[in-house]
């Protein structure tokens, strides 16, 4: 039971970082490695606020968000459109885009370490426990786990109620029919990336209110947004969900039955049964 | 043979033959870099025969290079060198093909993401391993074998990957993979058997890449998961090879001497900056020379022949 | 013209994408040396026959046979070693491969293996064969349209398949390249292949096909020689608002 609930907390927390990759990817089309980092960026600002300011780390989304938002949509203009120009086909720009986000989360660690060190951060925010069914959790936790799924649900009527969350989804789908029925792809692309950085900074900030980070262990957490991604189906908002919560679960299980320093593997095994039985992952559509 | 492949060959025979006269000088130092520069012109060149033709990002080499390390680790007190060195090659080779029949039927994007993670995932299993079934974290690793040794054994290695990537460019599967570079759909209704083409291919770069592990392990005296898997291995071998340039077999090696005293000199000086330099290069290797420094010559001189006329 | 033998079967072939029902139930056979042509409004499932066909699509139900055995269901490549070789709707070329790999690049591995100096040799008649060996060691972004075609064609060639197919490869050429096409059609039929066109030009479908099949939204509509099928109401119909040639 308690690696139910636990799991689920850490899935939707999960989910919230990975929707920002399937965002990202699945709409902008650029598969994005820097993603872990963008993570690791937003975990320091709530750090931040909170040890200088003590202004909870729930309130630091109101600006963290907007600045991620601008962030990613410089990076989208500045570093990633000269790739999408010059490359010839999806695949030439694939290895484009992973090259480069490699080069700027590289470079993003080590300004970070350069300037404030390799050291882990952690803080304490709503530390305590809180009872349910039995168990104790992290009131942080629970607290994450519901800003995940407001946000979560935010985003999912955005998607399907609103005309530009529509156009996002007609890219999403086949970009160059969205582009015949008078969708300007191009910008709907650069809202989709400054969109997924934003969400995946403010994921960073409500993880970190109860997980311990330090600058370099963005690719963990771009390693487990992309498993998700695929898993879930690539562009498919609720696969992100379903497959985060999957995720959240088999961690969360390996971690309390076998040994904590597994979950990579867990999530690997996952990863490959996906690879082996379904690449088009739960939700997609199966490639001819 | 023609002329100009006989020409190529003595060149590459008296390269050979001068590099392996480093030992002789006696110096430490040089002979340390020059293991360090061998050890990264085998396993770029090794992953520009299988990333290169398909431009499959194999982020792989840093788990072949450590599943290699540890079996030296793991065995060296009871097992010969030789067949440690054997079961290192057949192990990477192995693991490739695992790797490869999950991925390699898909799209690159797949492999990429796959191999990312896949040292950091083998590490994590091998220290779970080590701590569950007994048996300490660090191993020792103690031979006759000096710096020298392993400078030749290195050499020897790079030597035969050169044969093989030439034997290769030759061959059926050569073709067969550049064909898949160009268009997989044409290379499969020209019957080719992409899947087993990639996979073939894959296995000989991993087997490499685990023999390398393997050559190296006496380097270090003590072995931990940790020292055996770098993270940044994969990386730098990616950008050693892509640098230099990989539609030529010698591409790599044009990447790795810079690069490899660039980075000497960042561990010497500002050792905390060595992934930042990292990420620079990937910077500018996308955006100044994704054709490599040999590409762009060779881009440049075409153009210059042309003009010239 | 056609003998008896028949190289290519099939029955029942369906494809269904989703809730969407691409080719529905379509039987018919090609016999040896004969030209059958595959016709039909847009939309109306011909390409996606052919890749159902060459293996680039997995039949939904049905059966496809060459020579008496089964081919549907196998891969691409093992489709094309059984002898079986096309050309794409949007060419397809190997841009980084001069223009005589290209066309070993279909002897190599296919139908009938070659290689080395065997390959090249058989390389340059293809070459010669569609009118472009003088072109042999020119880049391949070099060459106009129709030679573009021509080297496609050549590579399909190239592994002496049992059956061509050949997707649209008359679209979009001008007057004069579309006469030149025609007549490199009619010869490889005085040869004696054995071809499947899928086209929408009516004067090459007339003087070229022995056979017609005539599909309309995925189903088979009317089967047989040219005149009898562009004469047939039912055809007529489903190709009304479509300009004929």
């Amino acid at each position: 039971m308690d690696i139910l609930i636990t799991g689920i907390l850490l899935g939707g927390t999960y989910a919230l970082i990975a929707m920002g990759l399937n965002l990202q990817y699945g709409v902008a089309r650029i598969m994005n490695l820097a993603n872990g980092e963008m993570l690791v960026a937003g975990a320091f600002a709530a750090f931040w606020t909170y040890t200088a300011g003590q202004v909870s780390p729930i309130l630091s989304i109101l600006f963290v968000a907007p600045l991620a938002f601008a962030a990613n949509w410089i990076i989208y203009r500045i570093i990633l459109m000269p790739l999408i120009k010059r490359a010839k086909n999806q695949g030439q720009l694939e290895v484009d885009s992973i090259l480069a986000t490699f080069g700027m989360g590289f470079a993003f660690v080590g300004i970070m370490v350069a300037t404030f060190g390799a050291d882990y951060f952690s803080y304490d925010y709503l530390g305590d426990g809180i009872l349910i069914i039995g168990n104790t959790f992290a009131l942080s936790r629970i607290v994450a786990f519901a800003a995940a799924v407001v946000i979560c649900g935010l985003l999912y009527l955005w998607l399907f109620w609103s005309r530009p969350g529509t156009a996002v989804r007609a890219v999403a789908v086949n970009p160059q029919a969205a582009g015949l029925v008078g969708i300007n792809v191009r910008r709907v692309s650069a809202l989709a990336f400054a969109l997924g950085g934003s969400l995946t900074a403010v994921g960073g900030g409500l993880i970190s209110t109860f997980l311990t980070l330090d600058a370099s262990i963005g690719v963990l957490f771009t390693m487990k947004a992309l498993i998700i991604v695929i898993m879930g189906g690539v562009g498919d908002v609720r696969g992100v969900i379903v497959a985060a919560l999957i995720l959240g679960l088999a961690e969360t299980a390996v971690a309390t039955l076998i040994d904590p320093g597994l979950t990579l593997a867990a999530a690997y095994l996952i990863f490959i049964l996906v690879l082996l039985f379904r690449p088009q992952g739960l939700f997609g559509k199966p490639t001819s | 043979m023609t002329s100009r492949e006989a020409r190529t060959l003595v060149i590459a025979v008296i390269l050979f033959g001068l590099a392996a006269l480093l030992p002789l000088s006696g110096n430490g130092y040089f002979i340390s870099i020059g293991v360090t520069i061998a050890m990264y012109v085998v396993l770029s060149t090794s992953w520009a025969l299988f990333s290169g033709p398909t431009h499959y990002i194999s982020l792989a080499t840093a788990a072949f290079y450590g599943l290699g390390t540890m079996i030296v680790a793991t065995g060296i007190e009871t097992v010969p060198y030789v067949v440690l060195l054997v079961i290192s090659a057949i192990a990477g080779a192995v693991m490739a093909a695992l790797v490869g029949l999950a991925t390699l039927r898909l799209s690159g994007v797949y492999f990429v993401i796959f191999t990312l993670g896949l040292a950091e995932m083998i590490r994590q299993l091998v220290s779970w391993l080590q701590n569950n079934l007994g048996g300490s974290r660090g191993l020792y690793v103690l031979t006759d074998l000096t710096e020298d040794h392993i400078y030749w054994e290195l050499l020897a290695l790079a030597g035969f990957v050169f044969l093989i990537g030439w034997w290769i460019g030759r061959s059926r599967l050569g073709f067969a993979m550049r064909i898949i570079g160009n268009d997989e759909t044409v290379a499969a209704h020209c019957g080719i058997n992409t899947a087993r083409s990639k996979i073939l291919l894959f296995m000989v770069s991993g087997m490499v890449a685990a023999l390398v592990g393997a050559l190296l392990a006496p380097r270090w005296t003590y072995i931990e998961p940790n020292i055996a898997f770098s993270p940044l291995l994969s990386f730098e071998v990616v950008i050693m090879a892509l640098l230099g340039g990989t539609k030529r077999l010698w591409g790599p090696l044009v990447g790795v001497i810079p690069f490899t005293i660039l980075l000497e000199l960042i561990e010497a000086n500002y050792p905390s900056q060595t992934i930042l330099v990292l990420g620079i290069a990937f910077l500018l290797i996308v955006y100044l020379v994704p054709q490599g420094v040999v590409g762009r010559l060779e881009q440049s001189f075409a153009k210059f022949r042309k003009g010239g006329t | 013209m056609a003998s008896d033998k028949i190289v290519l079967s099939v029955r029942g072939v369906t494809k269904q994408f989703g809730g969407l029902t691409a080719v529905d139930q379509v039987d018919f056979d090609v016999q040896e040396h004969e030209v059958v042509g595959i016709i039909g409004p847009n939309g109306s499932g011909k390409t996606t026959m052919m890749n159902l066909i060459s293996g680039a699509l997995k039949l939904t139900a049905g059966q496809i046979t060459l020579q008496g055995s089964r081919i549907s269901g196998l891969s691409a490549q093992d489709i094309n070693r059984r002898g079986v070789s096309r050309t794409f709707q949007l060419v397809k070329m190997l841009p980084t491969l001069s223009v005589i790999e290209n066309v070993m690049a279909g002897a190599v591995f296919g139908h009938k293996r070659r290689w080395g100096h065997d390959a090249e040799n058989f390389a340059h008649q293809m070459l010669n064969k569609v009118g472009i060996d003088s072109l042999a060691n020119a880049s391949v972004s070099s060459l106009t349209y129709i030679d573009q075609k021509r080297l496609e064609l050549a590579r399909c060639l190239a592994s002496e398949p049992e059956i061509l197919l050949l997707d649209e490869w008359l679209a979009g050429l001008n007057p004069t390249e579309l006469a030149t096409g025609i007549e490199l059609i009619k010869a490889l039929r005085s040869e004696g292949r054995t071809v499947i066109l899928v086209e929408h030009v009516m004067d090459a479908i007339r003087s070229l096909c022995d056979n017609c099949v005539v599909m309309n939204t995925g189903q088979k509509i009317a089967q047989g020689s040219p005149a009898k099928v562009l004469s047939d109401p039912e055809v007529i119909r489903a190709y009304l608002g479509d300009d004929d040639a």
